[in-house]
């Protein structure tokens, strides 16, 4: 009888470990959210989200304009409260901890977790100022360590190479690109642990964008991040998670490499083939 | 969907059905010649195969041009991998049916040994599974491409039977090992040609579902083992 190519080699070869994925333990949840329903005024913009956010990894958020991702976003770090007649029902957690609790000091709270928004927003102010403002506030007076934190954060930023001979200039004088990585630097001045970003490449060019992209994959290492962005590409290159809002509703969250291959909603599936509607 | 990319999916489908019909009828005409050598057929099959080439060729530039131009994701991106995958395997198919045809004139001038009649069984399975493999692509039943890579075991103990059955031949007359080399490599040709339907098959199922279940039996053992 034949003895097969495969059997031969079999007989050589002794089995060795397998290239198999080992059982990595699964990486904590940072942010949760339980039966989250969000009203403005009388009109409910979110209702029941429940989901999970891994810590030190990048979650992306898409859907069409109004289906509340924005408003999902800004409930993590209570950007919301401000608005006239907005409530929320429902819980969310930051590090099991209810951030919408009456013991809650939301300027803390702010602080932990950082926000970049699509239009950058620097003060009318040096480079220097607009990231020491932060630590200032928060009672940081000695100027050695100001001058730490600011090198620290434009160099996490990936922007301390550009601008480090002229920290005294207005920040307004810097490019798109180079004001919306200032505004990363200066949400990474007060040494947050989450980093919002609402659209944060939008108004960028390919180049500035491919940069603020670049930066998000290193940031990850150190912080929660969570984005919302309509480009879907960018959802799928830099994301680890992706999750589809539609009319405020969540449709279906998980890994991005699932989500753009092979997504288990027909909703998914149509908003992200751009068959929707 | 953009229109741009719906015209470019159908022109994308177009192109592969008019491969599919071609191949098809390469290995119709080759496995007919097991049973019926003629080295004017043989030469036809060799100057169709070349415009199969040039199929591979363009599909396989138009996929890339989709790709960068449109970025698809979900059942578009399957759709243009599972394309670019069928288009080489059915190129590779027509190029098998070349080489059966070569090898079936290759016994014509050397009488003394017939084609087994299991060798033309084996070559009808494949040609089965290559028509129900495209079919399965056509209609997008994963059920059918199932079924093709399960036909596969049967191809493959065929092939195993008939390589023992030329061996004993050889064996028992050596001056015919000329003749036998020629169905050797025939069988194994044919073999491939099934082996190249289960891979379409294989690309239709991850198409449908999303799935890939290539080496899945091996994956799944080594897992096993591991455990």
């Amino acid at each position: 009888m034949l003895t097969t190519f495969s059997e031969l080699v079999e007989q050589k070869q002794p089995e060795t470990a397998t290239n198999r994925e080992t059982s990595a333990k699964p990486p904590a949840t940072k942010i949760e959210t339980k039966d989250l329903s969000f009203f403005y005024g009388a009109n409910q913009a979110l209702f029941d989200v429940t989901m999970a956010i891994p810590e030190k990894s990048v979650t992306a958020f898409i859907g069409p304009s109004g289906c509340g991702k924005s408003t999902f976003l800004r409930t993590i770090n209570r950007m919301n409260d401000i608005i006239d007649g907005a409530h929320l029902t429902g819980q969310v957690l930051i590090a099991k901890e209810d951030i919408y609790a009456a013991n809650v000091d939301v300027v803390e709270l702010r602080k932990r977790v950082g926000m970049v928004f699509q239009k950058s927003t620097p003060f009318p102010k040096s480079i220097f100022d607009n990231i020491a403002y932060g630590p200032k506030i928060a009672g940081m007076r000695k100027k050695s360590m100001l001058a730490e934190i600011v090198e620290r954060s434009l160099k996490r930023a990936a922007l301390w190479d550009e601008v480090k001979d002229r920290l005294q200039d207005s920040a307004l004088a810097l490019s798109g690109g180079q004001q919306q990585r200032l505004c990363i630097a200066r949400a990474l001045a007060t040494d947050p642990e989450i980093l919002l970003m609402d659209e944060p490449a939008s108004a960028l060019d390919p180049v500035s964008t491919a940069r603020i992209e670049d930066l998000v994959f290193e940031l990850k290492q150190e912080y929660t991040i969570v984005i919302v962005t309509h480009n879907m590409q960018q959802a799928a290159r830099i994301s680890d998670r992706s999750a589809f809002f539609l009319q405020g509703r969540l449709i279906e969250v998980g890994p991005t490499k699932q989500i753009f291959t092979n997504p288990n909603e027909k909703q998914t599936e149509d908003y992200i083939t751009g068959r929707f509607g | 969907m953009s229109i741009h990319l719906t015209r470019d999916l159908e022109g994308l489908h177009k192109q592969l059905l008019e491969m599919c019909g071609m191949v098809e009828n390469i290995i119709h005409q080759a496995v007919a010649q097991l049973s019926e050598p003629s080295y004017e057929e043989a030469r036809k099959l060799a100057v169709q195969d070349d415009a199969i080439d040039e199929f591979d060729v363009r599909i396989e530039e138009d996929c890339l041009k989709i790709l960068a131009l449109h970025q698809p994701v979900a059942v578009d991106l399957r759709r243009i991998t599972a394309v670019l995958k069928i288009s080489a395997e059915l190129e590779r198919v027509a190029d098998l049916g070349v080489h059966i045809a070569e090898r079936a004139c290759g016994m014509l001038d050397r009488p003394g040994i017939h084609v087994p009649e299991k060798l033309k069984q084996m070559a009808q399975k494949a040609v089965e599974m290559v028509h129900n493999s495209i079919d399965a692509y056509v209609e997008l039943d994963s059920a059918l491409a199932r079924k093709v890579c399960a036909d596969d075991d049967n191809v493959d103990r065929l092939n195993v039977e008939i390589i023992d059955e030329i061996c004993q031949a050889m064996h028992d007359s050596p001056d015919l090992i000329e003749q036998a080399m020629h169905l050797f490599s025939a069988s194994r040709h044919v073999e491939r040609v099934a082996d190249h339907a289960t891979n379409i098959a294989e690309d239709v199922v991850y198409l449908v579902e999303g799935e890939i279940i290539r080496h899945r039996t091996y994956i799944q053992d080594k897992n096993l083992q591991a455990q």
